[in-house]
């Protein structure tokens, strides 16, 4: 058996390296100012496409991923690692987007992909931390979803079997295909790039980019055609303007405020139990703890 | 992300050295497998370019992975378990990695699913992967035994276990004995031609074999029935689906502990001969040592590099008397001196790098067809330079990572002692660089050779005729008043025509000659890129004038007479 494999990633702010005028006034995110990277869960997402194709031999493997032109890099990462093909979604139309718009877009892409077996994403992105987009594209697609994936265990007969990584253990669920998985940060880390992958694809671009870029390896492109990247605009994927980017997108972010957690007062227990008793006691009063 | 390769500015600047230009060319044979493979370079730039692609994995697997199962490999080492070697877990983790970046066969042609790398690139990722964990390193250089499998095997060899290494198979030279160690002439392995099933049956036993458990052996034993020396060894392969070889017992050393060194068995253990019968230990063993020197070169490079970080950070950290240590000129100097050491160790490793790249490219490339004039001087120039500089290197840069983490556990003081800090590991994985593939007294050896024939003083004319900035003006005099001096002392040495008195006083010859051959390299990269090297190549040039003069002084004094006072005496 061989599987349809799609892995959705996104190009994201390097949030662990966060500058002083790293958000808007709008509060928004100032990308332009942050180091771009791969959103790490969508790395264990990625791993676990290429464990599947390894033990499903004959499996292929396509990385959707939609952003501005400069996430053609999350593409060619994606290739050298061992993905089969990418495509980049980009479009002015497509800025602003939330997840639902950004869930739309990617559902249309994905229709005009067509076959699938196993949409793989990751958990949520480091950016927004919202942990929508997964979902919301099942939905659209009308199939099934598992979220929290840390491993799959097997998928046979049209039917997956996947432990799910919960805050109190671990649930071991089974369904049908075709579905959408995301995948949790403590899944299998994803494995480096390829040095044979990174020869063959490091010269990989898409349109955009051959147009401002050097033209020194033009005729390359012509020789090995895998190089070319694809692109998908809005008319690409017959998406509805109106809803993708701003206006296809109703969350407004209203104000970002930094809260941080401080000392107001401090008492002392012993460790009786008629003292344990009544902190908790106290606890569940304040609804400190529920 | 830590990165290896990133981080060190050093490694990008040897891999960018002007002779690369030539060394690239030849290797791809004015890249011809363009058209064949799609991970072929188009050009120079386009091969320099996948060269620092590449690098930057080994870098990013070095740092992230290797490094930090580093403490747990050191702690657990490996075990034999019915008669087959269990890695630490660490260990089997970053062969996998390793494996899955498609990193191993490195330097083996793309028709056998290799990269076609140079041997520089090799060498630079053997450094990283030392300053990861040295013990890992060799499990990841002696991939190396495979060029002489190339070198010297047959077609059905190469199409047989190349392409099995470049799948991740590991190796292992198996040559030591009980009583052959530093004199392998001894070697006792009984190789038996079995006419039945028309194969060589090998019997007998190996001691200290690296990675003893390997898939794929390279080993050496004694063919020729009633001789005694070398000349009736010869090599062979033997493959581990075949069966016949058990370990049975791993040692349990002072560092290293991720390498499993072990004791095998041969019980009958089918095998194939490598090239010609009687070459054994006289032609390929050599060729095998060479490739072996260079990679212990880099462990040892890789492991100075690990000793100078940990001293750095340390020392910055660490405040006494209200200050941080770093502050002092006590540990400051010990700082400039182990950098110094570092920057002069890897210098002359990337330099031998290129001499062994450019005479084994021309030797691959004359059995292709014949070489022009050019070639062939090109050839004898660098194969002479590679045989000079591979003891000379790897005597200096082994006995150097033992100075230099010496010294960095002296900058942690007491903390250094436990084992809470990398350093003390460091110290025990750099014990045993100056002793393997041939000990420090070994390499003098072989490199005397060349002090007495003038090989290194002919290799730093070439480097002299180089323009200095004005700066490094009196750095380039001092070492040739150093030269001057370092002519003296051999000629005075050299015309006692005393043969014991020479082996005597060879240590300070030859060190001499590594103060002055690195000196002018490091002088060189100063001269090319200050702000990276300016400051070792100072200290360095100071700190090699202050050693030569030291050993000027003892042999211009020194009477061969009292020799005798050295000699241990049976009666005393």
């Amino acid at each position: 058996m061989s599987l349809q494999i799609i892995v959705l990633a996104k190009q994201v702010p390097d949030t662990r390296n966060v500058g002083g005028n790293a958000i808007n006034k709008d509060g928004t995110v100032n990308r332009s100012v942050l180091p771009v990277i791969f959103n790490p869960e969508d790395l264990n997402a990625l791993e676990l496409a290429f464990s599947l194709k390894e033990q499903y031999s004959g499996s292929v493997i396509t990385l959707l991923t939609m952003g501005p032109p400069r996430a053609a890099e999350i593409i060619r990462e994606g290739l050298f690692r061992g993905i089969d093909m990418g495509y980049l979604l980009t479009d002015r139309v497509f800025a602003g987007s939330d997840t639902l718009a950004t869930s739309y877009i990617l559902y249309m892409a994905i229709k005009k992909i067509g076959v699938f077996d196993i949409i793989i994403s990751g958990r949520q992105a480091i950016d927004g931390d919202t942990a929508q987009v997964g979902p919301q594209v099942a939905e659209k697609l009308k199939i099934p979803q598992i979220t929290y994936v840390e491993k799959i265990q097997s998928i046979k007969n049209s039917k997956i079997v996947a432990e799910r990584r919960l805050e109190r253990g671990v649930e071991i669920v089974e369904c049908e295909l075709p579905i959408l998985v995301t995948v949790n940060a403590s899944a299998s880390e994803c494995r480096p790039r390829n040095a044979r992958l990174v020869q063959k694809y490091k010269h990989a671009k898409t349109l955009f980019e051959k147009k401002i870029g050097s033209e020194i390896y033009t005729d390359l492109y012509n020789i090995r055609p895998y190089l070319n990247l694809v692109e998908w605009n809005a008319t690409d994927i017959k998406a509805d303007n109106k809803q993708c980017g701003f206006s296809g997108s109703p969350t407004k972010v209203k104000k970002i405020e930094n809260v941080v957690f401080k000392v107001k007062d401090s008492r002392r227990f012993n460790s009786s139990d008629s003292q344990i008793e009544e902190f908790i006691l106290e606890l569940i009063k304040n609804h400190a703890i529920v | 992300m830590a990165n290896f390769f990133l981080d060190n500015a050093s490694l990008k600047y040897h891999l960018r050295h002007n002779l690369m230009k030539r060394i690239v060319e030849l290797k791809e044979r004015s890249f011809i497998d363009k058209n064949r493979f799609d991970y072929a370079p188009v050009d120079f730039e386009d091969a320099m370019d996948s060269y620092e692609m590449v690098m930057e994995i080994v870098g990013d697997i070095m740092a992230n992975v290797v490094a930090t199962n580093a403490a747990d490999v050191d702690r657990l080492g490996s075990r034999v378990d019915n008669g087959r070697v269990q890695y630490a877990s660490g260990t089997s983790r970053n062969l996998q990695i390793v494996t899955k970046a498609g990193l191993m066969g490195l330097s083996m042609p793309r028709r056998f699913g290799g990269l076609n790398f140079p041997m520089v690139t090799f060498i630079m990722a053997s450094d990283m992967a030392a300053r990861a964990d040295a013990g890992f390193c060799n499990l990841w250089a002696l991939q190396d035994c495979i060029i002489t499998l190339y070198e010297f095997g047959n077609e059905q060899q190469h199409n047989q276990f190349i392409p099995r290494v470049c799948c991740g198979e590991t190796l292992s030279m198996d040559l030591t004995e009980p009583d052959a160690g530093s004199d392998l002439q001894a070697v006792m392995l009984k190789a038996v031609y079995d006419e039945k099933e028309n194969c060589w049956r090998l019997n007998g036993v190996k001691r200290f074999i690296t990675n003893g458990d390997a898939d794929i052996h390279l080993v050496l034993a004694r063919s020729e029935k009633d001789t005694k020396d070398g000349r009736g060894l010869s090599m062979f392969i033997y493959d581990k689906r075949d069966g016949g070889v058990d370990v049975r017992r791993v040692e349990d050393k002072m560092g290293i502990k991720g390498s499993p060194t072990c004791e095998l068995i041969y019980n009958n253990a089918k095998a194939q001969l490598c090239g010609e019968r009687k070459y054994g230990l006289i032609k390929y063993v050599m060729s095998l040592m060479n490739g072996a020197r260079l990679g212990i070169m880099a462990q040892a490079t890789g492991i100075s590099e690990a000793a100078y970080r940990e001293a750095v950070i340390y020392a910055k950290e660490r405040k006494q008397f209200g200050k941080t240590i770093i502050e002092f000129p006590a540990v400051y100097e010990m700082i400039a001196n182990i950098k110094a050491k570092l920057d002069a160790s890897r210098s002359i490793l990337y330099e031998t790098a290129r001499f062994v790249d450019m005479y084994k490219i021309l030797e691959e490339i004359a059995k292709e067809r014949m070489l022009n004039d050019t070639e062939k001087l090109e050839l004898k120039k660098y194969k002479k330079l590679a045989d000079a500089f591979t003891p000379l290197g790897k005597a200096m840069n082994t006995e150097y990572a033992n100075q230099n983490t010496y010294d960095c556990i002296q900058i942690h003081g007491g903390s250094g002692f436990m084992r809470d800090y990398v350093c003390e590991r460091l110290y025990r994985d750099a014990r045993i660089t100056n002793i393997y593939e041939g000990t420090t007294q070994l390499q003098i050896v072989a490199a005397i050779r060349h002090v007495l024939t003038n090989t290194y003083l002919n290799a730093v004319k070439e480097y002299q005729e180089i323009p200095l900035i004005s700066k490094l003006d009196n750095f380039g005099q001092k070492l040739l008043r150093l030269v001057e001096i370092y002519k003296q002392l051999v000629e005075k040495v050299a015309s006692t025509r005393n043969t014991e008195y020479i082996d005597f006083q060879s240590r300070r010859l030859v060190e001499c000659a590594w103060y002055i051959v690195s000196g002018y390299l490091l002088l060189i990269d100063a001269n090319k890129n200050f702000n990276e090297f300016g400051c070792s190549a100072v200290v360095y040039i100071n700190y090699g004038e202050s050693e030569v003069k030291k050993i000027q002084n003892l042999i211009d004094t020194f009477n061969i007479e009292n020799l005798k006072f050295y000699k241990f005496n049976c009666d005393n």
